[in-house]
C-alpha cells in the first residue's frame, strides 16, 4: 500500500523532512510543496540527505512553489517537477497520503 | 525626537508564512519616522532576498521587488549572515542586488547588502536600541 508523503516545511526550520525520510518506506513517494521545496535544493547542508533519499523514493516538487521562491535553477535534477494537476494525480496514484505538517 | 537604532530581524522563508511580507511593510512604514534602521537576514530569512521570485503560479502578492525600494527610503544597512547563506549552499550572487544613492557622495550608487559573519551579526544586534523580530 504505497503512501505519498507531503512535506510543506523548510528542512532548515523544522524536522518534518527528516521525520518523513526516517519513516517513509522504500517505494513511498515524497511531494515537496510550499517551504518544503527548499529540501529539493542541489546544494546546502541537506543535499546529501536528498541524494540518499532519491535512491529509495520518487521525489516530486510543486513547480509553482519553486518559481515563487526563485529556486528554479538550484534544484537537484533527480527531483520531478509537477504542476497542480500533477499534484492531484499523485494523490490518486498512491493509496493514501501522509502530510508532515 | 532622538534617533534610535532599530533592527528588524528576518528569519523566515518568504512565501510559506506572512512574516516576511509583514516585516517589509513595517520597515517601509517605520522609514517615515527617520530612525536609524538596519535589517538582518538570518536562517531561512536569507531566502527572502533570492532573485527571480515569481509568485504568479501560487496566486499571492509578489512583494520581492519591493526590497529594491528600500534604498529610496534610506534603509541601506542590510546585513546577511554568511553562515546562513553557506548552510543553504547560497552566496551573495544568488541575492537580488540592493542599492542606494549616497547624496553626500554625488549620488553614487552603493551596495546596501553586507554579508557578515555570525560574530559581526552578534555585534550588530548588541548595538541596537530597539529590535523587532519576524
Amino acid at each position: 500500500m504505497a503512501v505519498l508523503h507531503i512535506v510543506n516545511k523548510s528542512p532548515y526550520e523544522r524536522n518534518a523532512f527528516n521525520s518523513c525520510l526516517r519513516l517513509a518506506s522504500s517505494g513511498a513517494g515524497i511531494l515537496l510543496i510550499e517551504d518544503g521545496i527548499y529540501a529539493a535544493q542541489a546544494s546546502g547542508s541537506h543535499s546529501a540527505q536528498l541524494d540518499a533519499a532519491l535512491e529509495k523514493h520518487s521525489i516530486y516538487a510543486l513547480q509553482a512553489d519553486i518559481e515563487a521562491r526563485g529556486m528554479n535553477d538550484k534544484l537537484n535534477p533527480g527531483v520531478k517537477l509537477v504542476d497542480y494537476d500533477g499534484f492531484v494525480n499523485l494523490t490518486t496514484e498512491f493509496d493514501k497520503v501522509q502530510s508532515w505538517l | 525626537m532622538a534617533t534610535k537604532k532599530f533592527l528588524y530581524v528576518n528569519r523566515k522563508a518568504p512565501h510559506g508564512t506572512i512574516y516576511a511580507l509583514e516585516s517589509l511593510e513595517v520597515v517601509l512604514i517605520g522609514a517615515a519616522f527617520e530612525q536609524d534602521v538596519s535589517l538582518a537576514f538570518i536562517d531561512d530569512g536569507v531566502y527572502q532576498l533570492l532573485h527571480n521570485q515569481d509568485t504568479a503560479g501560487i496566486g499571492t502578492k509578489n512583494f520581492s521587488p519591493t526590497y529594491r525600494a528600500l534604498g529610496d527610503y534610506e534603509v541601506n544597512k542590510i546585513y546577511v549572515e554568511r553562515e546562513s547563506l553557506h548552510q543553504r549552499g547560497l552566496s551573495k550572487d544568488d541575492l537580488m542586488p540592493l542599492t542606494w544613492e549616497d547624496e553626500d557622495d554625488d549620488w553614487a550608487e552603493k551596495d546596501s547588502i553586507q554579508v557578515v559573519s555570525s560574530e559581526e551579526m552578534a555585534g550588530i544586534i548588541e548595538q541596537q536600541d530597539v529590535i523587532l523580530s519576524f
